[in-house]
């Protein structure tokens, strides 16, 4: 099957500074792929190469097979891309805007989708209000829709929840999943880890334009094998012995790492015998924002 | 085809929503243009023989106004866009280089015709004009909005700043659309500026655009339909070698 993205030796200039360093990434069709990395790390201009916003340095990048320059119509029909900032045009409402878009993809009468993705996003309400009167949220509904109306295979997701709210996210991913679930493939970057830790299926992970870590979600959190112990203890004092576990000391307790389960059982047989008390106890899984945090330090 | 024609619906759309500043005020300010040069000039000049004043300023002042607004238009909309962002939403879509071209320039050139139309109709109190070759008046008309459409394309691709249109704007199309002979024959000019008049493109948009009322203008329509569609055909070449290379809009 022909993936759904493909790059191959991607990179970007911008005068002196090299936005994208050779970047190779194949996403397979049907997949929900996460693409996290610090701000200024390539995220943006990977997205904007794709959908042609951008001209690569060199390489070559490809859509559904597509090459995003030389055949940039048929590369372009098969994307939807959510962009980042949050643009409109203040000139028209809610459906004209979606109607020109749908118009500018060659599609005449597509007026039974336009409304079936307004009621998804929950729009239909304000399809007739002007751009200019609706709240940030409104409007970033509106962007999402505005990548939809010409049912794109491939639909790009540049940080769509940032600065919205939880009602929002919570429409908005119930959404893009039953897109992704009806065979759509998604792309998404966002600096929530947990939204992409439980959405997306496989990861990439850049830093100054270079993929740094790839992997399926599953694997990548396996790549931390330690697992953390919150305590908090009567005196609220630790042992000599465990100092050298602290990974966080906050008012009333502490953060101890532990290379494994078995750690648990010398933590309590060690502050037993300095006659320390548990109180409470809790224990950590590590989560993909520790991870992230690991692989763009050693990286 | 769809593609094109939403686009240049949403650019119809987008001056004809706000025509209180896109159509009345420019009619509005050929009107003033007349009323004062037409009543403090009239009966003391005559450049076409039996022409009143008033009657030959008409023409001059409604292409004036379609060339100053087709210009307007799609520079204002490309830079508009381009400030705000949702230029996106025509880039990212399959749209040809062809079609974003043509969409942006008939958009123009009906602004252009609106207004034109607009200013006729404002002064037909005023004076009484007939058209000897409206052939003639209309292909000018066609062209000349067309030529600026087309520098208002490159204009909007080109300008990063609004400062940097407003300089274009105010020191090359106004300098050049009133030296452009809207306001007097340049038979009227001393020997080195009717040699100067002669290099501007505007001057054979706005003589040609004359001859069609009047069947009298300084250089022969002819001459005037050469360049200007010449001038039409270099533009449309080099914005659409523009717009193929993405310069400034896919950088």
């Amino acid at each position: 099957m022909v993936p759904a993205i493909q790059l191959e030796r991607i990179s970007k200039n911008y005068g002196g500074i090299r936005a994208l360093d050779a970047v190779s990434l194949t996403i397979g069709q049907g997949e929900f792929f996460g693409l996290l990395g610090p701000n200024g790390a390539g995220k943006t201009t990977l997205i904007n190469i794709l959908a042609g916003l951008v001209l690569a340095s060199d390489g070559s990048a490809r859509v559904l097979g597509h090459d995003v320059a030389m055949d940039y119509r048929a590369a372009r029909r098969a994307l939807g891309v959510v962009p980042q900032e949050l643009v409109f045009d203040p000139f028209f409402t809610v459906r004209e805007s979606l109607e020109f878009q749908s118009g500018y993809f060659g599609l005449r009468d597509n007026r039974d989708w336009i409304e079936e993705v307004m009621q998804n996003l929950d729009l239909t309400d304000r399809a007739g209000t002007n751009m200019r009167a609706l709240s940030g949220g409104m409007k970033r509904r509106v962007l999402v829709a505005q990548a939809l109306v010409h049912k794109p295979p491939v639909i790009v997701l540049d940080e769509p929840t940032a600065g919205v709210d939880v009602e929002l996210r919570q429409a908005l991913w119930h959404f893009v999943r039953r897109l992704n679930r009806d065979g759509h493939t998604i792309v998404l970057t966002t600096h929530y880890l947990e939204e992409a830790e439980a959405l997306c299926g496989r990861i990439a992970m850049l830093k100054q334009g270079r993929i740094v870590a790839l992997d399926t979600t599953q694997n990548l959190l396996r790549l931390h094998s330690g697992c953390y112990v919150e305590l908090r203890l009567q005196p609220d004092r630790l042992p000599e012995t465990l100092a050298a576990l602290v990974a966080l000391r906050r008012e009333g307790g502490y953060r101890l790492a532990l290379r494994d389960y078995t750690d648990v059982e010398r933590v309590i047989a060690e502050l037993r015998s300095a006659g320390i008390a548990i109180q409470e106890m809790e224990l950590l899984q590590p989560d993909l924002e520790e991870i992230f945090v690991q692989i763009m330090h050693r990286a | 085809m769809t593609g094109f024609y939403t686009l240049f619906r949403k650019e119809w759309l987008r001056f004809w929503k706000v025509s209180v500043q896109t159509v009345l005020a420019p009619v509005l300010t050929a009107l003033l243009f007349l009323v004062v040069f037409a009543y403090s000039l009239s009966g003391r000049v005559e450049i076409f023989p039996g022409v009143d004043y008033a009657a030959f300023l008409v023409p001059g002042l409604a292409m004036m106004s379609v060339l100053q607004n087709a210009f307007a238009n799609s520079s204002s909309s490309l830079m508009q866009s381009k400030m705000t962002g949702n230029i996106v939403f025509v880039l990212l879509p399959p749209l040809s280089h062809q079609e974003f071209f043509c969409a942006y320039l008939l958009a123009s050139v009906a602004r252009g015709v609106v207004v034109g139309a607009g200013v006729f109709i404002a002064t037909a109190w005023f004076v009484d004009l007939r058209l000897a070759h409206p052939l003639w008046t209309v292909a000018f008309a066609l062209a000349g909005s067309g030529v600026m459409g087309a520098l208002g394309i490159i204009a909007g691709i080109h300008s990063d700043k609004v400062d940097e249109l407003a300089a274009f704007q105010n020191f090359i199309i106004l300098p050049l659309t009133f030296l452009s002979g809207v306001f007097y024959s340049i038979q009227s000019l001393p020997p080195f500026w009717q040699a100067a008049s002669h290099l501007n493109p505007i001057f054979y948009m706005v003589d040609g655009f004359r001859y069609g009322f009047f069947g009298a203008s300084d250089v022969s329509p002819w001459l005037s339909l050469v360049i200007v569609g010449a001038s039409f055909f270099a533009l449309s070449f080099f914005t659409l070698w523009l717009l193929r290379t993405g310069y400034k809009l896919r950088h």
